[in-house]
C-alpha cells in the first residue's frame, strides 16, 4: 500500500515541481545565473521523480490520485499509464537539454524579457506532465488548455507585430478546435459512456450507433488542433517566431506530442481498437490523415524559411502518428508511441541546429546555408544526424518507428497506407537532406568568400545538440526498454 | 351572426382594453416627444386596470360593502390589486417625468431624435 | 430562536426598512457603512436560510400568519435560496468598493441618496426571489426596476438620462406584461398563491387566457431578462450608469428575468403545459442562440469597454434562456449555474471598468493600452473573469458549458452543442483584443498610474478568486442547483 500512496505523491509532484521552478525562476529574476541553476535543478528534480514513477510502475500496482471533482463523478485525477509514462519520460528528459540549450541561446541571442521566458517554459511542461499522466479525459483537456495558455506568452516573446499575428494564429486555431471541436467530442462521449475515464478497450464500445461514434471520432481528429491535421496545421508554422528553444521543446516535443498523444489515448482507451477498426469513418479520417503527410512534405520542400521548412515537417511527421492511432492495432500503437519518441530526439536536434545557426550566423534561410559545414561542422553533422533518423535510416531512432508503423499498416490490411509511408519517407530526403548537402558539399557564396573561420556556437548549445544526436544514435541501439513499456499498454 | 354579435359585443370591456394596450405601445413607438411617450406608458397601463376591474364584475352584485340581505358582491380582489397597480403606475410615470425634467436641464430638448443628435458629436469626439 | 423563524420576512425587512433610515443619514460616509452593514447582515441571512433549506428542505412562511393561499407565503426553496445568495452576496462584495467606485460617476448630489436606493433595490430583488405569491412578485419586481432606473439615471455622463427613460419605458413594458400575465391567471383559477395556482391548472391546458398569460409572462420576463430580441434597453443603461451600478445589475438584475422565468413555466404552469402544449423551446432556443451570436459578435466592435461587457451579457443571457429552452435537467442545470456563474465574472469584470474609470477617466480601448504594466493586479483579476468568461477550464464558465452543452446533446441536438462552443469562441476574440492592448502595446501617456484602491481592489479580486474556486469545486453551485432542479421537476 506504502507503493501506492507513494506513486500518487510522486505523480502530483511531476505537475507540482515545475511549477515551483516557475515560482523560484520569479523570485530568483535578479539574479540570471542562480535563476538559471534554478531551472537546471527542477529539471533534473522533475526527471528523477518522473524516472521514480516509471519504476513504480514497471514493479506494482497503478495507483490515482483525485486532485479535485469539479463535476460531480468527473475528478481531476492524474494515474499512470506506459505510453503516458513514455511521454512524461521523453518531455521531462529533453526538458533538462533544453534547458541546457536555452541558457546558452537566450544569452547568445540577447533576448529580452528571460525570466518571463523560462517561467512561462516551466509552466507549460507543468502542463504536459499533466496531460502525460492525466487519469481521465476532462483532465487531459484541462491540462492541454492550460498547455495553450502557458505558451502563448512564449510564441509572442519578441512583441514585435509579427510575432502578435502569429500568436493570434496560434490562439485562436488552438483554443478555437479545441472548445469548438475537442469539448464537444468530450462531452458527447460524457453523455454516451456515463464517465470519461481511460479503459483498456475503450468506454465507447457498445454504447453508441456507427454514425455517432465516427463523428466523435472526427471531431476528436480535427478537433485536437495540437495534432495538426491539416486544415489545422496552420498554428504551428506560426509558432516559429518563438524563441528557438521553444521550438525545440514545445513545438517539436511537447505542445505537438501532446496533440497526437491525446489522440493516440482515445482511440485507445476511449474507443477502443475493435471500434474504431470497424468505422467507416476511420478511413475517411485516415485519408486526411495520410493527405497532410504528403501535402505537408511537398510544402516543406517549398520553404526557404529553415524553421518554417522543420515545422511542415513536423505537421507531416505528427500525421504519422494519427494514421498510427487510425490503424487501431497494437502494432500502430506500438509504431505511434516509438515514433512520439524517436521522433522528438530527431526533430529537437535539428531545430537546436537551426537556433544554433542563427546565433551564429544571423541566418535563417536554406539558401544562404552554402558552405556553412565548414564554419560549423558540429552542428552541421548534428543535422545530418538527426535528418537520417527523421527519414528512418540506420543507424538512427527513427528507422524503428517507421518499421513498427508499416507493419502495423500491412498487417492490419492498410496495405496503402504503407504506399504513403514510401512516398513520404521519400519526401523526407527531398526536403531535409539538401540542407546538409549544401552545407558541406557547397561553396560559400559569393559575398562570403575568403578564409571560412570557425564560428561555432556557445558550449552549452553544442552539448545540447550532442546529447540529442546521441539519443538518436542510442535510441536505435537500444529501443527495448521502450518497446517493453508500450508493450504492457494498448492492447486490452 | 349571433355568435359574431356575442364576441364584438359582449366582449367589449376586453376589446376595449385591447385596444388601449395597443394604441399605449403604439404611441411609445412611434412618438418621439418624451412626454408623448410616458403618455403613451399610461394609456397602456390603464388598460391592464381594465383587465383586472372587468374580472371582478359579477352580474347583479352589488360593491364588497357587508349589507343586510345582500348576497352577492362583487370580487374586492381585482380591486385591491389594481389599487396597488395604480399606485405603481403614478410612481413610475413621476419618475419619467422627473427624468424628462432632467434631460430638459442637460440637453435642452424633450424629443428623442434631437438628443441623439446632440450625442453622436461628442461620442465621435471621444473615440 | 423566534427571530430565526422570522428569517424569510426579515430578510426583505431588513434592507426595507433600512432605505428610508439610509436615506435620512445625511452624510455620504455614514449611509455608505450603513448600507455595507445591512448588506452583509441580509448576506449573513441568505446563507443561514440556504443551510436550512438545503438541511431541512423548503421553508414555507406565512406573512403575518395568514395561512396560504389567502395571506401571501414567503417560500424558500433550492432555488430561490440560491438566487438570495447570489443577490446579496453579490450586494455585500460590491458594496464596500462602491464609495469609491462611483468616484466621479455619480452625480454629487445624487450621492447621499445612492446608498439608499442600492438598499430598496436589494428589497425588490429578494422580494421577487422569495415570495410565494404572483401580484407580490408583480409589486417587488417594480420595487426593484425603479430603484434601478433611478440608479442608472445617477451617472454624471447626461447620457445616462435617455438611457434610464428608455430602460423604464422598456422595463415598465415588460413588468406590465407580467402583471397582464398573473391577472389572466387569476381569472382563471381565482387564486394569487403561486402553488395553488399550480394545482389548479391541472387539466386547463386548453384555456386560451392561460395560454395567453404564458405568452405574455413569457414576453415580459424575456424584456427584464434583456433576451434577444428584446434587449435594447440593456446596452445604454448598462453602459452609461455608474460601473459599480453597472457592477450589481450585470450580476444579478437580468438573471431575475431568468428566475421569473424558470419560476412560471416550472412552478406554476408546469413543464408539460410549457414545453408540451405552447412548445416555447421554439421561442427560447432560437432566440438564446441567436442572442449568443448577436450580442458576441456586437460586442467584437466595441470601442467602449463597457458596451462590450454589456452585450456580452445579452449574449450569456442568451446561453441562460437556451438552457432554460432544452428542458431537461443539464440544460437547467446549466442555465441555472450560469445564472450564479455569470453574476461573478460579470461582477469582477465592470468593477474592473470601475477601477480603471476611477483612474484613467474612461474604459475604452485606448485606455487599456499597456494596462497590464499599470494596473497589474486589476488586469489580473480582469484576465482571469476574461478566461472565465470563455469559459475555459477550471472556471466557473467552464461548469456553466459543460452543462449546457450535455443538456443539448442529451436531447438530441447536436448542432446547438456546437453552435453553444462555436459562440463562446466569439468571445475569446473580443476579451482577448482587450487582453493584447493590456499587455502587447504600451501606453500612450506617461503619467504614473497608480493600481485601483484597496476598497476596490479585494472585492474585485475574491470576485475573480471566486470564478477560480468555483470552477474547481462545485460542490456549491452545481449540488444546489441539481437540488433546485430535481425540486422544481418533481416538487410543484
Amino acid at each position: 500500500m506504502s507503493a501506492l500512496g507513494s506513486n500518487g505523491g510522486f505523480m502530483l509532484l511531476a505537475v507540482a515541481i515545475p511549477l515551483f521552478g516557475a515560482i523560484a525562476i520569479v523570485l530568483l529574476r535578479r539574479w540570471p545565473n542562480v535563476r538559471e541553476a534554478a531551472t537546471l535543478i527542477t529539471g533534473v528534480a522533475l526527471f528523477v521523480d518522473v524516472a521514480l514513477i516509471a519504476c513504480a510502475l514497471q514493479s506494482g500496482p497503478v495507483s490515482r490520485l483525485v486532485l479535485a471533482e469539479p463535476i460531480v463523478g468527473l475528478p481531476l485525477e492524474l494515474a499512470v499509464e506506459p505510453l503516458g509514462m513514455l511521454f512524461a519520460l521523453v518531455a521531462s528528459g529533453l526538458w533538462i537539454v533544453t534547458s541546457i540549450y536555452a541558457i546558452g541561446y537566450m544569452r547568445a541571442h540577447h533576448e529580452m524579457n528571460q525570466t518571463r521566458f523560462y517561467a512561462f517554459f516551466a509552466i507549460a511542461i507543468a502542463a504536459t506532465m499533466g496531460i502525460a499522466l492525466a487519469g481521465n479525459l476532462l483532465t487531459l483537456f484541462v491540462f492541454y488548455e492550460a498547455l495553450t495558455l502557458s505558451t502563448f506568452p512564449l510564441v509572442t516573446h519578441s512583441g514585435t507585430s509579427e510575432a502578435k499575428r502569429a500568436g493570434r494564429t496560434y490562439l485562436g486555431i488552438l483554443l478555437g478546435t479545441s472548445i469548438g471541436l475537442f469539448l464537444v467530442a468530450i462531452v458527447g462521449t460524457y453523455a454516451f459512456a456515463g464517465t470519461l475515464e481511460f479503459r483498456s478497450g475503450g468506454i465507447l464500445d457498445g454504447k453508441v450507433t456507427g454514425g455517432v461514434a465516427g463523428l466523435l471520432l472526427a471531431l476528436y481528429a480535427f478537433g485536437i488542433g495540437k495534432a495538426a491535421v491539416m486544415p489545422f496545421h496552420r498554428w504551428l508554422p506560426a509558432a516559429m517566431v518563438a524563441p528557438t528553444p521553444v521550438s525545440a521543446l514545445l513545438h517539436a516535443v511537447a505542445v505537438v506530442k501532446a496533440g497526437v498523444f491525446s489522440l493516440l489515448k482515445i482511440v485507445t482507451y476511449i474507443f477502443g481498437f475493435d471500434l474504431v477498426s470497424g468505422l467507416d469513418a476511420t478511413v475517411a479520417l485516415q485519408i486526411a490523415a495520410a493527405f497532410t503527410v504528403i501535402a505537408a512534405s511537398l510544402i516543406a520542400i517549398t520553404q526557404d524559411d529553415l524553421k518554417a521548412r522543420l515545422a511542415y515537417s513536423t505537421v507531416s511527421q505528427l500525421s504519422y502518428i494519427v494514421l498510427a492511432a487510425l490503424i487501431a492495432d497494437p502494432a500502430g500503437f506500438l509504431g505511434g508511441g516509438l515514433h512520439i519518441a524517436t521522433h522528438a530526439f530527431g526533430k529537437i536536434t535539428l531545430f537546436f541546429c537551426a537556433g544554433a545557426i542563427l546565433v551564429a550566423t544571423h541566418k535563417t534561410r536554406v539558401s544562404e546555408l552554402d558552405g556553412l559545414g565548414r564554419a560549423m561542422p558540429w552542428t552541421m553533422a548534428a543535422f545530418l544526424i538527426g535528418s537520417l533518423s527523421i527519414i528512418g535510416l540506420p543507424p538512427f531512432a527513427g528507422l524503428w518507428s517507421k518499421f513498427y508503423l508499416i507493419e502495423g499498416a500491412w498487417f492490419g490490411g492498410n496495405a496503402w497506407l504503407v504506399a504513403i509511408f514510401a512516398v513520404s519517407t521519400l519526401l523526407n530526403i527531398f526536403y531535409l537532406l539538401p540542407i546538409p548537402f549544401r552545407a558541406f558539399f557547397r561553396p560559400a557564396g559569393g559575398h562570403a568568400a575568403g578564409p571560412v573561420a570557425r564560428r561555432e556556437v556557445p558550449l552549452t548549445c553544442l552539448v545540447a545538440i550532442g546529447i540529442t544526436s546521441l539519443g538518436c544514435l542510442a535510441l536505435f541501439l537500444f529501443p527495448d526498454p521502450i518497446l517493453d513499456l508500450l508493450s504492457r499498454g494498448g492492447a486490452p | 351572426m349571433m355568435e359574431l354579435y356575442e364576441f364584438v359585443i359582449g366582449h367589449a370591456i376586453q376589446w376595449g382594453a385591447v385596444a388601449l394596450l395597443v394604441i399605449g405601445l403604439y404611441i411609445m413607438m412611434t412618438r418621439h416627444n418624451l412626454i408623448k411617450k410616458v403618455v403613451g406608458l399610461n394609456i397602456f397601463q390603464t388598460a391592464v386596470f381594465l383587465v383586472y376591474i372587468q374580472m371582478s364584475y359579477v352580474t347583479g352584485a352589488t360593491a364588497p360593502i357587508a349589507k343586510a340581505g345582500q348576497t352577492l358582491y362583487s370580487n374586492p380582489l381585482p380591486h385591491v390589486l389594481i389599487l396597488t397597480a395604480i399606485v405603481v403606475s403614478v410612481s413610475v410615470s413621476s419618475l419619467a417625468l422627473a427624468l424628462i425634467v432632467r434631460i430638459r436641464e442637460s440637453y435642452g430638448s424633450i424629443e428623442e431624435d434631437e438628443i441623439v443628435d446632440l450625442d453622436a458629436p461628442k461620442t465621435d469626439a471621444v473615440a | 430562536m423566534r427571530l430565526l423563524e422570522h428569517l424569510p420576512a426579515l430578510i426583505v425587512a431588513v434592507p426595507m426598512i433600512a432605505a428610508p433610515i439610509c436615506a435620512l443619514l445625511l452624510r455620504t460616509r455614514v449611509s455608505y457603512w450603513f448600507a455595507i452593514g445591512v448588506a452583509w447582515v441580509t448576506f449573513a441571512m441568505s446563507l443561514v436560510l440556504m443551510d436550512r433549506v438545503l438541511s431541512e428542505g423548503v421553508i414555507v412562511y406565512a406573512l403575518g400568519g395568514w395561512a396560504p393561499p389567502w395571506g401571501i407565503v414567503y417560500v424558500v426553496d433550492p432555488l430561490s435560496a440560491m438566487m438570495l445568495v447570489l443577490v446579496s452576496g453579490m450586494a455585500a462584495i460590491i458594496m464596500p468598493g462602491t464609495l469609491l467606485g462611483i468616484g466621479s460617476e455619480v452625480v454629487r448630489r445624487a450621492k447621499r441618496f445612492f446608498f439608499a436606493v442600492v438598499l430598496l433595490v436589494l428589497t425588490g430583488m429578494l422580494g421577487i426571489v422569495i415570495t410565494g405569491d404572483a401580484f407580490n412578485l408583480y409589486v417587488f419586481l417594480e420595487i426593484a426596476s425603479l430603484a434601478s432606473y433611478a440608479l442608472v439615471a445617477m451617472g454624471s455622463d447626461r447620457r445616462s438620462l435617455p438611457a434610464a427613460l428608455n430602460y423604464l419605458i422598456q422595463g415598465t413594458i415588460g413588468a406590465t406584461f407580467i402583471l397582464i400575465g398573473i391577472g389572466l391567471i387569476y381569472m382563471v383559477t381565482g387564486t394569487l398563491n403561486m402553488a395553488d395556482m399550480a394545482g389548479r391548472l391541472q387539466g386547463l391546458e386548453d384555456s386560451r387566457p392561460l395560454q395567453a398569460a404564458l405568452a405574455f409572462i413569457l414576453v415580459g420576463a424575456a424584456i427584464k431578462f434583456a433576451l434577444f430580441p428584446v434587449h435594447a434597453w440593456l446596452p445604454n443603461a448598462y453602459t452609461h450608469a455608474p460601473s459599480m451600478v453597472s457592477a450589481f445589475f450585470g450580476a444579478t438584475a437580468t438573471k431575475l428575468g431568468a428566475y421569473i422565468l424558470i419560476r412560471f413555466i416550472y412552478s406554476v404552469f408546469g413543464d408539460d403545459f410549457a414545453f408540451g402544449h405552447m412548445a416555447i423551446a421554439w421561442v427560447l432556443i432560437p432566440a438564446g442562440i441567436a442572442g449568443a451570436f448577436m450580442g458576441s459578435l456586437v460586442a467584437i466592435w466595441q470601442n467602449d469597454l463597457k458596451r462590450m461587457l454589456a452585450y456580452s451579457s445579452i449574449a450569456q443571457v442568451g446561453y441562460i434562456a437556451l438552457g432554460i429552452g432544452l428542458d431537461n435537467q443539464d440544460g437547467l442545470i446549466g442555465a441555472i449555474v450560469h445564472i450564479f456563474n455569470h453574476g461573478l465574472m460579470k461582477g469582477a469584470l465592470f468593477m474592473v471598468m470601475a477601477a480603471v474609470i476611477l483612474r484613467l477617466g474612461g474604459a475604452t480601448m485606448a485606455e487599456f493600452r499597456g494596462l497590464g504594466r499599470r494596473m497589474p493586479l486589476t488586469m489580473a483579476c480582469f484576465v482571469v473573469a476574461g478566461l472565465s468568461l470563455i469559459g475555459v477550464p477550471l472556471t466557473v464558465g467552464f461548469i456553466s458549458k459543460w452543462y449546457l452543452v450535455l443538456g443539448a446533446i442529451e436531447a438530441g441536438l447536436w448542432p446547438i452543442a456546437v453552435l453553444v462552443v462555436a459562440s463562446s469562441l466569439l468571445a475569446i476574440v473580443y476579451m482577448w483584443r482587450v487582453i493584447e492592448v493590456a499587455y502587447f502595446e504600451t501606453a500612450t501617456d506617461t503619467h504614473a498610474i497608480r493600481e485601483a484602491p484597496l476598497q476596490l481592489l479585494l472585492p474585485t479580486a475574491a470576485l475573480a478568486l471566486l470564478c477560480v474556486l468555483l470552477g474547481i469545486s462545485t460542490e456549491f453551485t452545481v449540488e444546489i442547483a441539481s437540488r433546485a432542479v430535481v425540486f422544481l421537476d418533481v416538487g410543484l
